[in-house]
C-alpha cells in the first residue's frame, strides 16, 4: 500500500500550535518559551536530547500538565486543559508510551474504555446497559480501516497479544472516534524490527486517513522515514523545524545536541 | 498489508535486510498450542469454570460418601440458607477485590447495621422501614469513610479496612451496649426484620425469601459488573489505574462508588442475617470477614484485582457450604473442615497465579 505524501500548502492554518510556553519545576526550566505547529495532515517528529523538554512539551498539549505561561491553539482558538480528558474532548488523541490499555479487558472493551456506548431506550438510559453489538462492530471497523482486522476473536483479552499487536490496538483506538489529533509517544521503541515496520506503516495508514500525527522518537531512522517535518527540541524551547529531505540524519542530530547550527531557514522564530 | 510495496520513503539503509522479511506482525493468529496451554487459555477466558467443577465433583463426593442423608432437597436447601449471608457479603467483597483491594470491615458494618437496624425498629419504636433505611445509610456511610481513606489520602485498603474493621466494630458494642436484641421482641414489633426468614416449602425442601433475594441480587451484580461501563470501569481501575486514568476513567469516583455500594450490600445483608438468626446480636458474624475473602478467593477471582466474577463468588460460597455441610454429614471432626476450607484457598490461589501467567 502506498501512500501519498500530502504537500502541506504554506499559507495552511496549523492545526494545532502552542506560543511561549513556559513550565518551571522548582529552579529547573523544562519549558522555555516553548514553540509548536502541528499542520492538517501531516506527521511532525519532535526529536531532542533527555531533558530537552520535549516530554513537558507533549504533556502540556496532551493536558497532563498545565502550563505556567503560554497558549496553546486548536484550529486557531485558545484551549486550556485541567487534564488529558479536556484534550480527549477537543479531539486531541495520544497513544502513551505504556499504551494505557487494560490487560484483563477485551479489545473491543478498551477500545471504548471511557466512554462506551449504550443501547438506544430505558434498558441503556436506566440501566446503563452497554450496547455491545455496537461495541463489537465499530471496533472490527476501526481495527480494518487500519488493516489490523486479521483479528478472529474482537472479545479476546488484550494480555493475549503480542506487544506490536497492543500496540495496534492503541493506535486504532486513538485514530478512531472522530479525533483530530493523534500524538505517539515512543509507539517503537518497546518493538522489535518486524514490528516496528508495522508500526510504521499503521502510522502512514492514520496520516492517509486525513490525520496530523505527532510523533515523538528517539529512533532516528524511523523519524527520517514517516516524518513530514521534524521539530527539534533543545534547552526547552523549539531550535528549529527542519525537512528531513533535505538534512542528513547525522546533521539532524547534530542539532540536537548543539554541535551545529541550524540551517538559516530552519530556525525557530 | 506488506512493506516490501514501495513504501513511501526508504528504510534505513541497516534495515534493509529486514524489507524481505516477513511483515505480517499483527496477523493475529494462533500456533497450535500445547493441550495444557489450551486447557489455561480455556480457563482464563472462563475463568467461573473452575469453581463450577469443583462444586459438582464435591456434591458428587459427598453424594456418595454422606449417602442418603446429604443428597436431599431438604438438606440442599439448608445449604443453601447457610452459604446466604456470606455470599451477599461476598458480593461485596468481590466488587472491592476487584479493584484490586481488599474490605476487612465488611463483617463490622454488617454487624453494626444490624444492631441499628434492630434498635431503631425494637427499641425507640422507629417504623421498621424507615429503621432499616437508617442501617442501610450507616452502611454507606462506613462504606463511604472507606472509600476516603482509600482515595483521598491515599491509604492502602487493607491497613484502612483493618482499621475500620475494629472501629467500627467498637461502634457497635457501644451503640447496642453488648446487647442482643431478642427474636421474641423483634418478632412481635418488627417483623419485617425477619421477612427473608418466610420460607416456600418445595416438596422437602425449605427455599427462604433469603435464599432467593441471594440469588436476585447475584444475578443484579453480575449484570452490573458485566453489562454496564461502570463494571468495566471497576474491572479497568482494578487492571491498572493508571491506564484508567489515561484511558478517561475517573479512578478516584469509580473507587469511592465501589466501597459505597459495599457498604450498602452489607446493610442488606445485615437484614438478612436479623432474618436468618432471628435476634441481632452485636457478637454475630464475627467470622464473615474472612468467610467472603475465602468465597472470592475460592470463586476464582483475584486479590491483584482487574479479574474475577460475581458468579464464582456465588459458587465459592456454595463450595465451602457443601464442604461444611458434607464433612459434618460424614461424621468429620470440625476442624477438619477448616483444614480443607484452607487447603481450598491455597488451592484457589496458585490456580489463579499459574492462570495470569497466560499473558506472559
Amino acid at each position: 500500500m502506498s501512500t501519498p505524501v500530502p504537500q502541506v500548502p504554506v499559507s495552511q492554518a496549523p492545526i494545532l500550535e502552542a506560543r511561549g510556553l513556559v513550565k518551571r519545576y522548582g529552579r529547573v526550566t523544562a519549558l522555555d518559551h516553548a514553540d509548536f505547529d502541528l499542520m492538517p495532515g501531516e506527521i511532525l517528529a519532535v526529536i531532542g536530547d533527555n531533558g530537552a523538554g520535549k516530554s513537558s512539551l507533549i504533556k502540556a498539549l496532551t493536558g497532563a500538565i498545565r502550563p505556567d505561561h503560554g497558549t496553546i491553539l486548536f484550529d486557531g482558538q485558545p484551549v486550556s486543559f485541567d487534564s488529558p480528558i479536556d484534550a480527549r474532548r477537543i479531539g486531541i488523541e495520544t497513544v502513551y508510551q505504556n499504551l494505557a490499555l487494560s490487560p484483563a479487558l477485551s479489545i473491543a472493551d478498551n477500545l471504548f474504555l471511557g466512554r462506551e456506548p449504550r443501547v438506544a431506550g430505558p434498558l441503556g438510559t436506566l440501566l446503563g446497559m452497554l450496547d455491545r453489538p455496537r461495541m463489537r462492530r465499530e471496533a472490527r471497523a476501526a481495527l480494518s480501516s487500519l488493516g489490523l482486522m486479521t483479528i478472529q476473536n474482537i472479545d479476546q483479552p488484550v494480555e493475549t497479544l503480542s506487544g506490536g499487536q497492543r500496540q495496534g490496538v492503541a493506535i486504532a483506538r486513538a485514530a478512531a472516534f472522530g479525533s483530530r489529533v493523534v500524538i505517539m509517544d515512543e509507539p517503537t521503541a518497546a518493538l522489535g524490527v518486524k514490528e516496528s515496520r508495522k508500526v510504521l506503516e499503521l502510522i502512514l495508514d492514520v496520516r492517509a486517513k486525513g490525520l496530523p500525527i505527532v510523533l515523538i522518537s528517539h529512533n532516528m531512522p524511523h523519524v527520517f522515514e514517516v516524518a513530514d517535518r521534524i521539530h527539534i527540541h533543545r534547552l526547552g524551547r523549539r531550535h528549529a523545524v527542519v525537512d528531513p529531505r533535505a538534512i542528513t540524519m547525522s546533521d539532524a542530530v547534530a542539532i540536537m545536541t548543539g554541535a551545529m547550527a541550524p540551517p538559516g531557514e530552519a530556525r525557530a522564530a | 498489508m506488506s512493506a516490501n510495496e514501495t513504501p513511501p520513503r526508504a528504510p534505513a539503509d541497516f534495515e534493509k535486510v529486514a524489507i524481505g522479511a516477513q511483515a505480517t506482525v499483527a496477523t493475529f493468529k494462533e500456533e497450535t498450542p500445547s493441550l495444557l496451554k489450551r486447557i489455561q487459555h480455556l480457563l482464563h477466558v472462563h475463568p467461573t469454570a473452575i469453581p463450577a467443577l469443583v462444586l459438582v465433583l464435591s456434591v458428587a463426593v459427598f453424594a456418595m460418601a454422606g449417602g442418603q442423608r446429604f443428597l436431599t432437597a431438604f438438606n440442599l436447601s439448608v445449604v443453601l440458607q447457610q452459604v446466604t449471608i456470606i455470599a451477599v457479603i461476598g458480593i461485596a467483597q468481590t466488587i472491592v477485590v476487584l479493584t484490586a483491594g481488599i474490605d476487612l470491615s465488611v463483617g463490622a458494618i454488617a454487624v453494626l447495621a444490624s444492631m441499628v437496624m434492630g434498635k431503631l425498629a425494637v427499641t425507640a419504636g422507629v417504623p421498621t422501614p424507615l429503621a432499616i433505611l437508617i442501617g442501610v445509610a450507616v452502611g454507606a456511610a462506613c462504606g463511604a469513610v472507606n472509600g476516603i481513606l482509600v482515595t483521598r489520602f491515599r491509604l492502602p485498603p487493607f491497613i484502612v479496612t483493618l482499621g475500620t474493621w475494629y472501629m467500627v466494630f467498637a461502634l457497635n458494642l457501644w451503640y447496642s451496649d453488648s446487647e442482643t436484641i431478642r427474636s421474641q421482641d423483634i418478632g412481635e414489633t418488627a417483623p419485617l426484620l425477619q421477612f427473608f426468614a418466610t420460607a416456600i416449602p418445595i416438596g422437602d425442601a425449605r427455599l427462604t425469601y433469603g435464599s432467593i433475594a441471594m440469588v436476585i441480587a447475584i444475578a443484579l451484580f453480575w449484570y452490573l459488573l458485566s453489562m454496564t461501563a461502570w463494571g468495566r470501569h471497576v474491572h479497568a481501575v482494578g487492571d491498572d489505574p493508571e491506564a484508567a486514568r489515561l484511558a478517561g476513567i475517573r479512578v478516584e469516583r469509580v473507587l469511592m462508588s465501589v466501597y459505597i455500594v459495599a457498604g450498602i450490600v452489607c446493610a442488606f445483608a445485615a437484614w438478612m442475617m436479623i432474618s436468618r438468626y432471628g435476634s441481632a446480636s452485636p457478637q454475630s458474624g464475627q467470622t464473615s470477614n474472612l468467610d467472603s475473602i475465602t468465597a472470592v478467593v475460592i470463586g476464582g477471582t483475584s486479590l491483584f484485582g482487574g479479574r474475577g466474577s460475581i458468579v464464582g463468588t456465588l459458587l465459592g460460597a456454595l463450595i465451602v457450604g457443601v464442604f461444611r455441610n458434607g464433612l459434618a454429614l460424614s461424621g468429620v471432626n470440625v476442624l477438619w473442615q477448616d483444614f480443607a476450607v484452607g487447603a481450598l484457598i491455597i488451592v484457589a490461589v496458585a490456580l489463579d497465579q499459574w492462570l495470569r501467567r497466560v499473558s506472559q
